[in-house]
């Protein structure tokens, strides 16, 4: 972490509870979780991202963390990568699936909306910019305009979430730690 | 089906207007990525465009301009919600013009 304060700058009794993480789950704590804590008054953005990724949606939890680990690698946020990548093989249990998407789009296993709300978001994420030509494509393949919606929801927060990784340099973790972590974010979200 | 829009506009306006270290000012206008003075400037620029190439030098500018962590932490947040909103907000723009709905 590039600040000081966001690895000890916490409170009193959310440094027990790091303490307390450490103890029961046998991995450190996340730098993500971290941040998460840090001054919650100020950015506190977990009920948004909770909202985002598991709130009513006809994209399933597994189809969210994609976008999540897809945007990421547009990003090239390594961390986030790592960790929706990690979410999302198990949320579909088909690791091939999601390996073979952030390699290559084109070629991956996928329905067809869910293949062009990737593009889109790619572009997005990329460029900072698409037209309305770019979400016509999107409806022609199938997806709802609501279901755009709900994606944009997703990049938002991982367009804030992975800028943060990088500029605070969010140390990547162990695989073990990874899973862990993958496994609490399907368990309980992300508040 | 999932909504974002109250938490989003909740975010903003507390990042930019809740209690902080950095002056509303700074943090609006590294939101805006706008009118900003060096050092800020650069390094708003970067976290809003290429964040991935932030580097220690880039804080250590910060720092040396007199800026403390946490006000380093608000402005760095509220340039990375600013970039984020103006992609969100163009993206929600696209698809009005694409469905012809607000």
């Amino acid at each position: 972490m590039r600040l000081a304060i966001l690895d000890h700058g916490h409170g009193i009794r959310t440094k027990a509870m790091f303490v307390l993480i450490r103890v029961f789950s046998g991995h450190p704590v996340v730098d993500a979780v971290k941040l998460a804590l840090y001054r919650p008054s100020f950015y506190r953005a977990g009920g948004l991202t909770q909202e985002a990724m598991r709130g009513p949606s006809d994209w399933s939890v597994a189809d969210r963390e994609l976008m999540a680990a897809y945007i990421s690698k547009m990003n090239e946020t390594e961390f986030c990568v790592a960790a929706h990548t990690a979410t999302s093989v198990l949320a579909y249990n088909d690791g091939a699936k999601v390996s073979a998407t952030v390699a290559d789009l084109e070629t991956a296993p996928l329905g067809e909306p869910l293949r062009a709300t990737l593009r889109m978001l790619g572009k997005l994420t990329r460029e900072s910019n698409v037209d309305a030509d770019d979400i016509r494509r999107v409806l022609a393949a199938g997806a709802s305009e609501q279901q755009i919606k709900d994606a944009l929801a997703v990049a938002f927060a991982f367009n804030v979430t992975d800028r943060l990784a990088d500029v605070f340099d969010f140390a990547v973790d162990d695989p073990a730690a990874i899973n862990a972590g993958a496994k609490y974010l399907l368990a309980r979200g992300y508040r | 089906m999932s909504d974002i829009t109250s938490l989003h506009s909740s975010l903003v306006a507390r990042v930019l207007e809740g209690e902080g270290q950095a002056s509303p000012e700074i943090r609006r206008t590294a939101f805006d990525n706008e009118r900003l003075a060096e050092p800020v400037r650069t390094v708003v620029d970067k976290v809003a465009h290429r964040a991935r190439m932030v580097t220690d030098a880039d804080i250590g500018t910060l720092r040396k301009a007199g800026l403390s962590e946490d006000q380093i932490y608000e402005i760095v947040v509220c340039a990375a919600i600013g970039q984020a909103t103006r992609q969100y907000q163009n993206a929600l723009a696209a698809l009005s013009a694409a469905t012809g709905r607000n």
